[in-house]
């Protein structure tokens, strides 16, 4: 072997070598940019005011996010009330039965749910409850939770078949009976992935609009009643983004850096819980 | 008090079509350690997790026959009850790694919802962990989760859950395969100690292990009790030819 074809082959593995360090930069710069352009547009707007307030009028300046603040909690709250209970029962459900026909449809439909697009959900919603019903907020909480199910049956699942079948004998060679086994025994082992799932469906529907939109509406006022419309946050994005007025548009780029916040913080939150709440088996 | 405490008649085990305990007769004397060895694959194990009824619990097992705790068919009581008379200790320590020491020895009671007075708690803890011959390594470190132990005294502390709730058989699946020879030799020396208020069955599949602890020995080839006799006798004067086989290292 000649000296030259060796220099050659260090070349060729030098260049891919460069090649893959600025691929893997640039899946950053998206996130740097949108990041900074929206901090850059919004970060000044927010202040004491703009969060306890709710939106003017047309004409009046000022004015703040309150109403959509406090509609975005209400309705993931109870996303959350609908959606964690039932994905968690079906988590385990999954990894309790790895084989059993019912177990075969559920994974297959959480497959599904989680890639039916979210207006399509909205839109069922509205068949099923605003048709009947009116709009109202806990409609939208009803479409947020259908969107946050798959998340949480699969990472239940997932965290619950890593976690060896000799800490679920232990429970049972005790004599525990299979509920306390799963309660006392196999959730509090798993928590911390569960958690982990839970915040990454809540980080994932926080920012959902088009379900929103025909089921818990909008609503320029503060409002605390599930069963009437109320604003969140990617509501009032919607629809005071395309509005012709400064102060609408400044309340719109002042909510985008709150919604970014927001999950940003949720998604530093769920590392921080994973890493804390890690059983070391 | 009836000597025997657990008795099999033609007792079956098989996982799906694959028959892999047939037609065994054993009678374990109270307060005797019984030890259990055998190649492997050769049923001892299921047999084993057959008398606490954990074999059910695997997807497609299925047993027959008759297996006997104090004359009470295993099969007629309630799993549960059964398991709180007959405790278990795993090939591998399998310590709850969300619970302290402490409350990893009173999780029998803790995790099924029993509430006990504080110093019933502290008693039960000290004497189990005690009986194992644990108590003065961990006493300072009772609130230390149950993992940061090393795989001996992990196993100890499995054995410590399995001793608080008084159960009146111990069975020991391969105990000791998970240990270095030292931790090897401290628990080979608590089953002497657990006698004298338990009755033991250890399978193992280390036949030193089996001839330096038990007073019985059952041998078990290809699903078949083979030959079970004391210890002494099995290991000196064995009746059948696999067995003289597999004691002197023609086959393992």
């Amino acid at each position: 072997m000649n000296i030259e074809s060796v220099k050659f082959r260090l070349g060729k593995s030098s260049g891919f070598q460069i090649l893959i360090y600025t691929l893997a930069f640039a899946c950053v710069i998206p996130l740097l940019f949108i990041l900074g352009y929206i901090l850059e547009a919004g970060i000044t707007k927010i202040n004491w005011h703009f969060l306890v307030n709710i939106p003017k009028p047309v004409g009046e300046s000022g004015g703040g996010i309150a109403n959509a603040l406090l509609g975005s909690v209400l309705i993931i709250a109870v996303a959350s009330v609908i959606a964690i209970p039932i994905g968690i029962m079906a988590g385990i459900y999954l990894s309790e039965n790895k084989k059993s026909r019912l177990a075969y449809w559920c994974r297959l439909s959480t497959d599904i749910l989680q890639g039916v697009p979210s207006i399509v959900i909205g839109i069922v919603i509205y068949f099923w409850l605003v048709r009947p019903l009116g709009f109202s907020a806990l409609a939208g909480s009803v479409a947020l939770a259908i969107m946050m199910l798959p998340i949480i049956v699969r990472s239940t699942e997932e965290t619950l078949k890593l976690l060896p079948d000799s800490l679920k004998e232990a429970g049972l060679a005790l004599g525990l009976p299979f509920h306390r086994v799963i309660f006392k025994v196999i959730l509090p082992v798993g928590v911390g992935g569960i958690l982990s799932g839970v915040m990454l469906s809540i980080a994932r529907i926080t920012g959902e609009t088009a379900p929103l939109l025909f089921t818990a509406f909008g609503n320029p006022y503060l409002s605390v009643n599930m069963t009437k419309p109320m604003q969140s946050l990617p509501l009032l994005i919607y629809n005071y983004a395309t509005s012709p007025y400064t102060d609408w548009l400044n309340l719109a780029w002042g909510a985008s850096v709150v919604l970014l916040l927001w999950v940003l913080f949720l998604n530093i939150f769920t590392k921080i819980i994973t890493r804390k709440w890690k059983v070391q088996l | 008090m009836e000597s025997t405490i657990i008795k099999s008649r033609n007792f079956n085990a098989s996982f799906g079509t694959n028959h892999v305990v047939k037609n065994v007769n054993i009678d374990i004397p109270r307060n005797q350690i019984v030890a259990v060895m055998g190649p492997s694959g050769c049923g001892k194990t299921t047999y084993l997790r057959c008398i606490n009824r954990m074999h059910e619990l695997i997807p497609g097992a299925s047993s027959s026959g008759e297996m006997r705790l104090n004359n009470e068919d295993i099969y007629q009581m309630h799993p549960i009850f059964v398991r709180l008379k007959i405790g278990m200790v795993f090939q591998r320590p399998n310590p709850f790694p969300n619970l302290s020491i402490y409350d990893n020895v009173i999780a029998g009671y803790k995790l099924n919802g029993i509430k006990l007075p504080k110093a019933d708690r502290d008693r039960i803890v000290e004497h189990s962990l005690t009986s194992v011959a644990l108590w003065n390594e961990v006493k300072d470190s009772l609130n230390k989760k149950g993992s940061f132990l090393s795989g001996g005294q992990q196993q100890r502390l499995c054995i410590a859950r399995c001793v608080a709730m008084e159960p009146e058989v111990i069975l020991f699946d391969e105990p000791t395969s998970a240990l270095d020879p030292i931790s090897t030799s401290t628990v080979e020396e608590l089953f002497h100690e657990l006698k004298k208020n338990y009755t033991l069955v250890i399978v193992t599949h280390n036949m030193q292990q089996a001839a330096r602890v038990s007073d019985k020995t059952a041998f078990f080839f290809l699903g078949e009790l083979v030959e079970y006799d004391e210890t002494k006798t099995m290991f000196t004067n064995p009746k059948d030819n696999r067995t003289q086989n597999y004691i002197t290292g023609r086959f393992s």
